[in-house]
């Protein structure tokens, strides 16, 4: 009887995750949605934080709570900096587009039927047979913290077992920020240098 | 009660999104950004004590912690945006 209460009790609170889920997934394609259909690209940017922080509240109701960290510090936070000295450096309001773009909505409507055609084929959310969990998985969580000496699984594996991997990501990540510094850095220098040379001009 | 309140936050996060998406100034969408981050810390909350794991508190301080920053930098854009325009009028 005890087992049984225990098991209402998880089958509760799995309801509770799935509403959860769809509640939190229909405010994101909202989100998504507004943020494409604003012509103040000041707001877009802001709804893209709404957005960030949406999917940060998904991914911990999907147990991922270092995923969602990451999303919540880079999108939520990065990202609408970042956003924020693009548009001060170009403009606050989006062009008006006279042609209807048919081909390019067809085609991200294609993929994303495609996408949703696959995730038929994928094996259940948390699945003890999927291949994700039967291939090296089983190594790690038995062997890494002996191996590697860092308790938590996530960590050894990004950081011992695939350091290369980790390695090149930082490289990655290292000359995306250098590019976006450079870009930012340049475009502010020249307008600044901008007005006094036109009030030299007047003069 | 623990779902009542993760019930009256959704509520609230709905008001906070139609203020984001219809906002007619820009403050009205910073508030709504911040009002969403909040929630979402409380949400995150509220979900470690219905899933039985109070330890998720420790990680919605660290999101309030975070909350902060788009929020400012927005404002500190404004602000810079506002003096620009002063200057030039």
């Amino acid at each position: 009887m005890d087992e049984g209460a225990r098991q209402d009790a998880r089958q509760g609170r799995r309801a509770i995750d799935l509403y959860l889920n769809i509640i939190l997934l229909v405010f994101v394609a909202a989100t998504g949605i507004a943020a494409v259909w604003l012509r103040n690209l000041l707001a877009s940017a802001m709804v893209l934080g709404i957005y960030s922080l949406l999917m940060a509240g998904l991914w911990v109701v999907l147990d991922a709570v270092d995923v969602a960290f990451t999303e919540a510090a880079v999108g939520a936070g990065v990202t609408t900096v970042l956003m924020l000295l693009a548009i001060a450096l170009t403009g606050r309001e989006e062009k008006r587009v006279r042609t209807r773009p048919w081909l390019p909505l067809a085609v991200s409507l294609g993929a994303a039927g495609l996408l949703v055609y696959a995730t038929l084929g994928m094996p259940d959310f948390g699945a003890a047979d999927a291949p994700a969990q039967t291939h090296v998985a089983p190594y790690y969580l038995e062997r890494g913290e002996a191996e590697t000496g860092v308790p938590n699984v996530v960590t050894a594996v990004l950081a011992s077992y695939r350091g290369f991997d980790t390695l090149g990501e930082v490289t990655v990540i290292f000359t995306a920020g250098m590019g976006v510094l450079v870009l930012l850095g340049s475009a502010t220098r020249r307008r600044r240098k901008a007005p006094t040379s036109a009030k030299e001009d007047s003069a | 009660m623990f779902l009542a309140a993760a019930a009256a936050l959704i509520a609230a996060m709905v008001l906070a999104l139609a203020r984001a998406f219809a906002g007619p100034t820009v403050y009205d969408r910073i508030l709504a950004v911040n009002q969403i981050g909040t929630q979402t810390v409380l949400l995150i909350a509220v979900m470690g004590f219905i899933s039985g794991r109070p330890d998720f508190l420790d990680i919605s301080l660290l999101y309030a912690l975070i909350n902060f920053v788009a929020t400012i930098a927005v404002l500190r854009y404004v602000k810079r945006d506002r003096a620009r325009a002063d200057k030039q009028s």
